[in-house]
């Protein structure tokens, strides 16, 4: 009977991490294809305009200061789980295996794409509201 | 006795479930996942009787355990069809539905029969082991199946953005609801187990509503960039 749990447990654990990590990354990639608006590198001052995966962390601040109305703040926490599973394997694994930097910003920087989009979205749908009540 | 924390948790879960119904009503997903939305209306329905019963007899009143096991081998079996619903759209074209049907039925039916062979020899309230049983294992179960259903979607090369989605998000639910049942065996007296099934309840809520409200049905993804370890 323990021995059989524990066999579940691990099996269960293995799918549950494949299956986690694939629906953030469909949340992450199907963001990729929305172009971000002026007002995002306005708002978030990213002269550039390259998101890095730096810059999550400080979307995601920006983020609380504006009222969530679109409901995707379920799907930003748990980009914001991926994000730190990433960043764990980047910070553990960097000194062993130096080419998964490369695949690791990659990732990081789609986290950062995935939060920029959903900022903007709450950013126009924050005007929009103002301007209707304005009007 | 439930604390402030697995009300707060409950109520939350009832208001989400409600919100996906909302959702897929407002986006007309309704029709489209007809099964996953029938289960998330018995899901509401389970929420208010089992509230009724526990305002009624308490919680630790054999009507409400009863129920409560009872309820919720209904709820995963109506889960299970919801997966095998998800089945026959990937396998649409096909024409593979009516296989898929009687696959589903045959999968019920042994893992019932595996259920019942491990605890035939209860001496006290049989029935009541044989559903607490083979509600656990339908949640192993529906792991494995989603596992190859998500296999299949891959090698398929399934593009549709809402069916890949609805399909990871019960991977993550049944996958993290089989682990939470086989730690509580391992460690039966550990609250954490309990408490992680208590807060997955607010996964699929969450992630179906997003899906129906946030990802069109035209939009489209390459299984490629998803997968797990891909680049």
């Amino acid at each position: 009977m323990i021995l059989t749990a524990a066999l579940i447990l691990a099996l269960s654990s293995v799918a549950l991490l494949q299956f986690f990590i694939s629906y953030c990354r469909s949340m992450i990639a199907a963001s990729s294809a929305v172009c971000l608006s002026d007002q995002i590198w306005e708002v978030t001052g990213i002269e550039s305009r390259q998101l890095r995966g730096e810059e999550f962390i400080r979307i995601l601040q920006l983020m609380s200061l504006c009222p969530d109305s679109g409901g995707n703040s379920g799907a930003v926490s748990a980009v914001r789980t991926y994000f730190r599973m990433i960043s764990f394997v980047r910070s553990t694994l960097r000194g062993v295996i130096p080419s998964i930097v490369s695949w690791t910003d990659a990732e990081l920087s789609g986290c950062a794409h995935f939060a920029a989009v959903a900022l903007d979205t709450r950013i126009s749908r924050s005007r929009e509201l103002m301007s209707q009540q304005y009007s | 006795m439930l604390n402030p924390l697995d009300y707060a948790i409950w109520i939350l879960t009832f208001v989400l479930e409600l919100g996906v119904l909302y959702c897929a009503l407002r986006t007309r997903n309704f029709l489209r996942y007809l099964p996953l939305n029938l289960y998330m209306l018995l899901a509401v329905a389970a929420d208010v009787s089992r509230f009724a019963i526990l305002e009624h007899y308490g919680y630790t009143s054999s009507a409400y355990t009863y129920f409560y096991y009872y309820s919720d081998v209904l709820l995963t079996i109506c889960l299970f069809f919801a997966l095998t619903g998800l089945y026959s759209r990937v396998f649409k074209e096909m024409g593979a539905a009516v296989y898929v049907r009687i696959g589903a039925i045959v999968v019920l039916v042994l893992t019932a029969a595996v259920c019942f062979a491990m605890v035939r020899h209860s001496q006290h309230r049989l029935a009541t082991h044989f559903v607490i049983e083979l509600s656990q294992n339908l949640h192993f179960v529906g792991a494995v199946l989603t596992y190859v259903l998500w296999s299949a979607v891959k090698t398929l090369r399934e593009t549709r953005t809402q069916l890949i989605q609805l399909i990871l998000s019960l991977g993550v639910y049944f996958s993290a609801f089989a682990a939470s049942f086989a730690l509580t065996v391992l460690y039966p007296n550990s609250p954490y187990s309990w408490f992680a099934a208590g807060a997955m309840g607010l996964w699929l809520p969450l992630a179906w509503g997003y899906t129906f409200l946030k990802v069109p049905e035209s939009a489209r993804l390459a299984t490629a960039r998803v997968s797990a370890g891909a680049r």
